[in-house]
């Protein structure tokens, strides 16, 4: 069992707000998901010549700012580091592959959570609550975002298990169900080149859908394609720099349900996570039908 | 003289502050003694378990949507859900009724052995899941798998029925008024009698809606599935 949360704001005067709307959805859902949680969010994009990685260190201190020092040394372009405790937010005008090839040879213990313009990512094991607090979640802004609550069934709980998963630029995606086939579509996958960092079944559906985008398929079309090669039961929610997607497989066991006013979408896997909201009352709330596609742009 | 008719005692609970345990013990054990039959609740704001194991004659409203197994195993109360249920909305009901004002998540009234559930909306995936003889009156359409296995009782869906209706079915009957994508192993359509009119009639009226019977449908089953046939090549 897993709980899913989302929500965009449809109004730029909320965007100060979304991390504080958020956090009781994502603490709704730690029933769901007690041993760890996380989210994606989208904020103003950095220019084009720029991209932001999400940096994580886990149990392992690490000296930011010297860290962003001997990076400006090798690739000669301004770094700025925003830093909170073992997580950081690195903006680089150097190519971030350069970047990430790099950390992973001279900063081992630092991973790289997400790569992108707009998206930062935070994932840790503990209670929703918990690393709502550590990572200040109700302070973050944005244009929306993407979170989960996680309670492991089929891989360990670690740092690395925990969801939101990200593959590509601005892209990321959670899971509350499991899949059956996931090492049959990494078999496919690995030939094209595609790395994989775990042995997590929603990692492979993640990695196919991006593989897919890269290939030139709209979200849209990406994810219909994985009706006939996901195998499994899923409430999958995904979020691209302009877009926020949700898609139930054919059977609808994973649950979850769709808020939406004139100034937010929110989703959560149950409506206790919702109820908060401000005019929910008046808010139109339905269920995702088994495979369609929703999607709000921002 | 003064009017001695007794007024209906009534409570309030609100779940924003009251617990559910406080809500569910109350009607377990304390409604009758006190005099009660009349209970509002307030801010269910999607709490799981809502009035759920009630064995009483006692009217409950729940003014909000609520969570997973609102009524569940419901005998002889009345329970009114004044929004939308989560999943296993009066599952193994044995009596009484239970009515949903909005829609029903997946497995509304599964395995639910008697009384009969309202749902004014529509109910998603596996509603009447073996239906052990309880009624259903569905105001709007059902997902697919409805009735899967349904052993006893009736269905009736106002609109439309997903794929797979009635798979694998027993005695239970369903009657549809809408369009049925597809059905299920064993199901079929059978002719409408008199009876089914009349018990279509009965159902809709019980439930407050105006269809006219004749609009609706019979699936029940062929029975095939009933008895195993060596020549069959155990391809249903």
């Amino acid at each position: 069992m897993c709980g899913i949360v989302g929500l965009l704001v449809k109004r730029a005067e909320m965007r100060n707000q979304l991390g504080a709307l958020m956090v009781p959805m994502l603490v709704g859902m730690t029933e769901r998901g007690p041993d760890s949680a996380g989210l994606a969010v989208y904020t103003e994009p950095v220019s084009d010549r720029k991209h932001k990685l999400s940096l994580y260190s886990g149990e392992h201190a690490v000296d930011w700012p010297k860290l962003a020092d001997e990076l400006r040394e090798a690739y000669k372009h301004p770094q700025d580091i925003a830093t909170h405790g073992n997580h950081a937010v690195l903006t680089t005008g150097a190519d971030p592959d350069l970047v990430s090839g790099w950390l992973a040879g001279h900063a081992p213990h630092v991973a790289v959570l997400s790569v992108g313009h707009s998206i930062d990512l935070y994932k840790d094991v503990g209670a929703p609550a918990e690393i709502a607090k550590r990572y200040r979640f109700s302070e973050l802004n944005g244009t929306h975002l993407v979170g989960h609550t996680r309670m492991a069934t089929e891989s360990a709980v670690t740092p690395a298990h925990a969801h939101p998963f990200t593959a590509g630029r601005d892209f990321c995606l959670v899971h509350n169900g499991s899949l059956s086939n996931p090492h049959l579509v990494r078999k496919h996958l690995e030939p094209l080149g595609i790395e994989f960092e775990t042995d997590n079944d929603t990692e492979a559906a993640c990695r196919f859908f991006e593989w897919r985008l890269r290939e030139g398929d709209d979200l849209k079309t990406a994810v219909a394609r994985g009706f006939s090669v996901l195998d499994g039961f899923y409430t999958f929610l995904m979020g691209t720099d302009k877009e926020l997607l949700i898609v139930r497989d054919a059977f609808a066991c994973k649950p979850a349900v769709v808020a939406e006013t004139d100034d937010y979408v929110a989703i959560a896997s149950e409506f206790r996570s919702l109820a908060h909201l401000p005019h929910i009352a008046h808010a139109e709330i339905f269920e995702p039908k088994p495979e369609e596609i929703y999607t709000w742009r921002i | 003289m003064a009017n001695l008719k007794p007024v209906p005692s009534t409570r309030e609970f609100d779940l924003a502050s009251d617990t559910l345990r406080d809500l569910n013990l109350y009607l377990h054990r304390h409604a009758v003694a006190d005099g009660v039959s009349q209970i509002r609740v307030r801010n269910p704001d999607g709490a799981h378990s809502v009035a759920c194991g009630l064995n009483a004659d006692l009217d409950v409203h729940v003014h909000g949507h609520v969570g997973y197994y609102a009524a569940g195993m419901n005998s002889q109360a009345s329970v009114t859900i004044h929004g939308n249920a989560g999943p296993g909305a009066a599952e193994n009901m044995m009596s009484g009724r239970v009515h949903v004002k909005g829609f029903a998540s997946t497995a509304a009234g599964a395995s639910a052995h008697g009384g009969l559930l309202v749902i004014d909306g529509d109910a998603s995936l596996r509603c009447g899941i073996s239906l052990k003889g309880a009624d259903i009156v569905v105001g709007g359409s059902v997902g697919s798998f409805s009735a899967f296995m349904a052993q006893a009782g009736r269905i009736v869906i106002c609109g439309d029925a997903g794929d797979a209706l009635g798979d694998s079915l027993y005695e239970a009957v369903i009657y549809v008024r809408g369009e049925v994508r597809s059905l299920g192993a064993d199901a079929r359509f059978e002719p409408m009698t008199d009876k089914d009119r009349a018990a279509v009639k009965g159902l809709l009226s019980a439930a407050g809606l105006g269809h006219e019977p004749g609009e609706f449908k019979r699936v029940a089953s062929a029975k095939s599935l009933y008895h195993w046939h060596a020549d069959a090549n155990q391809e249903y």
